[in-house]
């Protein structure tokens, strides 16, 4: 199919971009690495929406650390996380994440911060951003505000975002002595969506489980964790199975992931020296 | 004189060489002409609004609102297309009983798939005529879909064509000796189950037409992807009324075709008859979604198998009962009853047995037609017979190479005709399994299996030898009635400077027909082979040829290459023999120079007896013949086709938690006769069994019980890809087919036919000590692990 755009307009600063969004009363449409929505369009899932390209917004782009916080611009590609210096030492969980995201042509266009904004649930990204904790930061036409992770993904394909606002970045608590940092994957092919996938990081020995690709959302396994904590991995992945609710689909059952989502937590934490 | 193929040392040894493909530095270099590249000037393009319902009558359509959009041209529906296009039937005489009705280039009253076209809208780009086509509102009333195989025949499921009595299109049974005997009386049997997804050929060029009608020659010139030119041509003819002269079909650059585009597709012809309506140019290119719902299917087979022993562990026969749905019409021209026919033919291959029983039953479904796709019916008959033969093995306890040593057809039985009625020329399979064992180093190989299996690592070998169906004679299609031509034909031209220009009606889709074609034409000649410049795919210019399909390219239009090349090179001698005043018999051609043949002394440059003939022909006797241009076609007569064989293995591990399955190796040792280009050959192996690989981990169309498709996307059909892929190891056994000079049997459905069942071999010998096993393909992590019994609900 062909995509049927509305219309293509380049930003020249922030200012320009949430004019942009504004003018184009519902119909615009954020383009950063386009490896999501260019898709959409040429599937025809969307149609005479207004583009507005924040590519030029160099302001979105790099890595600043601020105070005990790293925060990454929307515009980082995969590509630029896999390799950045401050997020390997601050927040390995992203730069393991990148390379388990599609390919590598896509990993070259592909931002995080369009990752986030797209919030499909299979992708690694958001489940990072929900095992870390992490900030993201929006910026309006009411200025900048800032959404917990654990609070911005409200459904498949649907955040916390409001008409107008673009993803300008995620804030992200760098990492204590002793943190660790893991993301396991199982996919039937390398660099598709995962058919369940975990996100943990243990830090000042409390864990924190992000599960993707198992229900409309990143979740966050409040019981497993818990378990995890006393050192039941067993009852731990008990619970993981309970809190899953995922859907079938051709890649596998309902069942199948929410077993997989287990074999996975058992071998993160056998990978952790965890199992007993 | 014949060519010593087996001297490497004789003048002009490019046959039996890995000779650098002419056309892969242009395609490299991106400068490929796919139909897709070409722009007419006054060119349009048409979209097509296909039905959403598997199933559905066709009420009123209302094209008053995309009509009025900007750049719409027309709008055509089925009645104004039966004006310029006639409807057809693939049938074949030969398959007797079979049935299917006529098809239209667009649904007429009456949908069958969800996918098939129903209306056609023409604009000035493909964007406005896809928009407009969203607007075209067809009232669809939903009728009941038949979707599942086993029960399409049963009483209580609604019959699809009413003017027939059920769903049956096809039915073969094929037997021979006293099955049911020789099962009652044999020391074991093994039944299972299998089942082989329905699969779709993904080309990474999709189907592309562009049809130009010019009105004062009364001519139609279409650009296509295509692999059979010379077919289309006389089809397109055939159902638009048109002198086939006056019909050209023009395939230029191909990206992959595997049995996709040899058939005569409804949106393509459509494309056709509108070219003539509108007298313009009209371009359709599928896009990927369309190409889900729109290219042919295939495989789809569901079977119920039995094979039976005797104590020594000596194959008594085979029982065996398929099924396959093909969609609600069969294919045009080639029917698609063949796949379901090859099964029938090909159970029990490789194997010297003596009962036989195979029936196979092709019935109609509101899903995507089925069709010949790369390796027909192989994959199915090689996954039902050798995972019976390694079923039998692990039952009796006999090592599955063993097993396979008592029971091939022995290396010195030929010529055999096999209990299926297959006349076989000569095979390998003793000397493929000894090649086989050697490549793999088996026993070293069992024995760390055995060690990790200690361990708790779950590794598996699969063994799988095969026999493929190549050059195929009219024995095919011709004698069914279809106008599929199984002789092919090579002109070669010299030119003054001694350079050749070689014309084949054997086509080119990235399998490197053009290097072969100019290896066989430069030895023949006597030059070399970058002297020559081959021309496939225009059926203005090139011989009547059949194209690509059946592994055919090499052996016959192989064949035809060398024969013209031969004729060329006696003309040529010919001639020098009169200028030279020698004897023709006493010359050769060695890299361009007509030589001394004892001495190897240079006589003649090639460029000056061009100069001569074609500048100073007056200064030759006047009765001399100097046609530097010969036309030589091939058929192959005395067999109907040239069987090939080989083995194939798998190395896998299998992730007992998580299901996943690591191809960790893979080998193929196969006998192709003569190999005339050994890294090519290699190539088609190796990607054969790539496709094999897809069938077996990754592939399937998966359909719902409404007969709509749940993964008709990249994302969610799942082609294999580079990173799963193992290290493959390719050997060849060569044992050149008698029937011709050159050799050459076909190799390009080898790797595709073997792959599948080596795969499910190796899973099963790797979870068989577990208690499981796995027969359903593909074998998704999911199935491996309800096979172990670790996933229940």
């Amino acid at each position: 199919m062909k995509a049927q755009v509305g219309g293509y307009a380049r930003a020249e600063d922030m200012a320009h971009a949430i004019r942009l969004l504004a003018d184009a009363e519902g119909m615009g449409r954020v383009l950063a690495g386009g490896q999501s929505l260019v898709a959409a369009l040429n599937m025809g899932l969307s149609f005479g929406d207004l583009l507005v390209d924040i590519t030029g917004l160099s302001d979105l782009r790099g890595v600043r650390e601020e105070d005990d916080r790293l925060v990454i611009g929307a515009l980082m590609r995969h590509a630029d996380v896999a390799t950045d210096p401050l997020i390997a030492r601050h927040v390995p969980l992203l730069a393991q994440a990148a390379p388990l995201i599609a390919h590598e042509a896509i990993r070259n266009r592909g931002t995080i911060g369009g990752s986030l904004a797209h919030a499909d649930p299979a992708a690694e990204f958001p489940a990072c951003a929900v095992a870390l904790d992490a900030v993201i930061r929006l910026t309006g036409p009411d200025g900048e505000r800032e959404v917990a992770a654990t609070d911005f993904f409200r459904d498949v394909f649907e955040t916390e975002m409001r008409e107008g606002e673009i993803l300008t970045g995620i804030v992200v608590p760098k990492t204590q002595a002793g943190e660790r940092h893991v993301i396991r994957e199982a996919a039937r092919r390398a660099g598709d969506y995962a058919i369940a996938g975990l996100a943990v990081v243990i830090r000042g020995g409390a864990h924190r489980i992000a599960a993707f690709g198992t229900g409309p959302t990143p979740l966050l396994c409040t019981v497993a964790m818990e378990r995890l904590d006393a050192g039941d991995v067993d009852g731990a992945v008990s619970a993981l199975s309970d809190a899953l609710d995922p859907p079938s689909d051709t890649q596998g059952s309902a069942a199948y992931r929410r077993h997989l989502a287990g074999v996975l937590l058992h071998r993160i934490a056998t990978e952790l020296g965890e199992d007993v | 004189m014949n060519i010593k193929f087996d001297d490497p040392n004789r003048p002009n040894s490019y046959i039996g060489r890995t000779v650098p493909r002419p056309n892969a530095g242009r395609l490299v270099a991106g400068k490929g002409r796919y139909v897709d590249d070409i722009t007419l000037p006054r060119m349009v393009h048409v979209a097509f609004l296909r039905c959403p319902h598997a199933h559905a009558k066709i009420g009123e359509i209302d094209t008053e609102e995309a009509r009025a959009q900007k750049g719409v041209l027309g709008i055509f529906t089925a009645r104004d297309l039966a004006q310029v296009c006639t409807p057809w039937e693939g049938k074949l005489a030969h398959l007797e009983g079979m049935k299917t009705p006529p098809q239209s280039a667009l649904a007429i009253d009456r949908a069958t798939w969800a996918g098939e076209p129903v209306v056609a809208v023409v604009a000035r780009t493909r964007a406005e005529a896809e928009a407009a086509a969203a607007l075209v509102i067809v009232d669809f009333e939903p009728l009941p879909a038949v979707t599942d195989m086993r029960s399409a025949l049963d009483k209580d499921t609604p019959v699809l064509h009413p003017q027939f009595d059920d769903n049956l299109c096809f039915r073969k049974e094929n037997a021979t000796a006293t099955p049911q005997k020789a099962f009652d009386g044999a020391h074991t049997v093994v039944e299972s189950e299998f089942k082989i997804g329905r699969h779709t050929g993904v080309t990474l060029e999709p189907r592309v037409i562009i049809a130009d009608w010019n009105g004062g020659e009364g001519e139609l010139t279409a650009h296509v992807s295509n692999q059979a030119p010379h077919m289309l041509q006389v089809l397109l003819a055939k159902h638009m009324g048109i002198p086939e002269s006056r019909v050209r079909v023009i395939c230029g650059d191909v990206g992959g075709s595997f049995g996709v585009k040899v058939h005569v597709y409804p949106d393509e012809v459509a494309t056709a008859a509108i070219a003539k309506i509108m007298g313009r140019p009209v371009k359709f290119c599928a896009d990927r979604l369309e190409s889900f719902t729109s290219d042919i299917h295939a495989r789809d087979h569901e079977a119920t198998g039995r094979i039976a022993v005797d104590e020594s562990g000596k194959i008594l026969g085979f029982d065996v009962d398929d099924w396959t749905g093909i969609g609600p019409y069969s294919i045009y021209p080639r029917t698609s009853a063949v796949e379901g026919l090859q099964v029938t033919n090909l159970i029990g291959g490789p194997y010297d047995f003596e009962h036989y029983r195979v029936r196979s039953t092709t019935v109609f479904q509101n899903k995507g037609i089925c069709a010949q796709y790369r390796a027909v019916g192989h994959p199915v008959a090689v996954a039902i017979t050798e995972g019976l033969v390694d079923m039998a093995a692990a039952e009796m306890g006999i090592d599955p190479i063993e097993f396979r040593r008592r029971n091939v057809i022995r290396d010195d039985a030929y010529p055999v005709t096999t209990a299926a009625g297959l006349k076989l020329e000569g095979l390998s399979h003793e000397k493929s399994l000894d090649a086989l064992v050697e490549a793999m180093d088996y026993d070293v190989l069992r024995a760390e299996q055995a060690d990790l299996r200690k361990r708790g690592i779950h590794r598996g070998i699969g063994i799988a030898s095969f026999i493929e169906l190549t050059n195929p004679s009219p024995f095919m299609y011709g004698i069914g009635g279809a106008r599929i031509s199984a002789q092919d034909g090579c002109t070669v031209r010299m030119d003054p400077d001694g350079s050749v220009v070689v014309l084949t009606g054997v086509t080119e889709q990235g399998q490197g027909t053009e290097a072969i074609m100019a290896q066989i034409v430069a030895e023949a000649v006597g030059i070399r082979p970058d002297m020559v410049r081959v021309v496939t795919g225009d059926t203005r210019v090139t011989p009547f040829g059949g194209g690509t399909w059946a592994s055919r390219g090499a052996g016959i239009g192989g064949e035809a290459a060398l024969k013209a090349g031969r004729a060329l090179r006696d003309q040529i001698l010919g001639i020098a023999a009169s200028m030279l005043q020698a004897k023709a018999e006493g010359l050769d051609i060695r890299d361009g120079q007509i030589v001394d043949a004892a001495s190897g002394e240079d006589r003649l440059p090639l460029e000056e007896l061009g100069r001569v003939v074609y500048f100073r022909g007056d200064t030759l006797p006047k009765d001399l013949s100097r046609e530097l241009m010969q036309t030589r076609h091939y058929i192959t007569s005395d067999y109907p086709y040239a069987f090939t064989n080989g083995v194939q293995a798998s190395y896998v591990e299998v992730d007992t938690e998580t299901g996943f399955v690591k191809l960790l190796k893979h080998w193929c040792v196969e006998d192709c006769g003569r190999i005339i280009n050994p890294q090519l050959v290699d190539e088609q192996i190796r990607g054969g069994i790539v496709q094999g690989i897809g069938g077996a981990l990754f592939e399937e169309i998966v359909y719902d019980d409404e007969g709509q498709i749940q993964n008709g996307s990249m994302a969610d059909y799942l082609v294999p890809m580079s990173g799963e892929m193992p290290d493959m190891v390719i050997r060849h056994v060569e044992t050149p087919t008698q029937e011709s000079e050159l050799g050459a049997k076909g190799a390009g459905e080898a790797g595709t036919a073997g792959a599948p069942a080596a795969v499910m071999n190796a899973i099963n010998d790797a979870i068989r000590p577990l208690g499981g096993q796995v027969t359903r393909m593909p074998f998704t992590p999911e199935r491996v692990l309800r096979a172990l019994g670790t996933l229940k609900d």
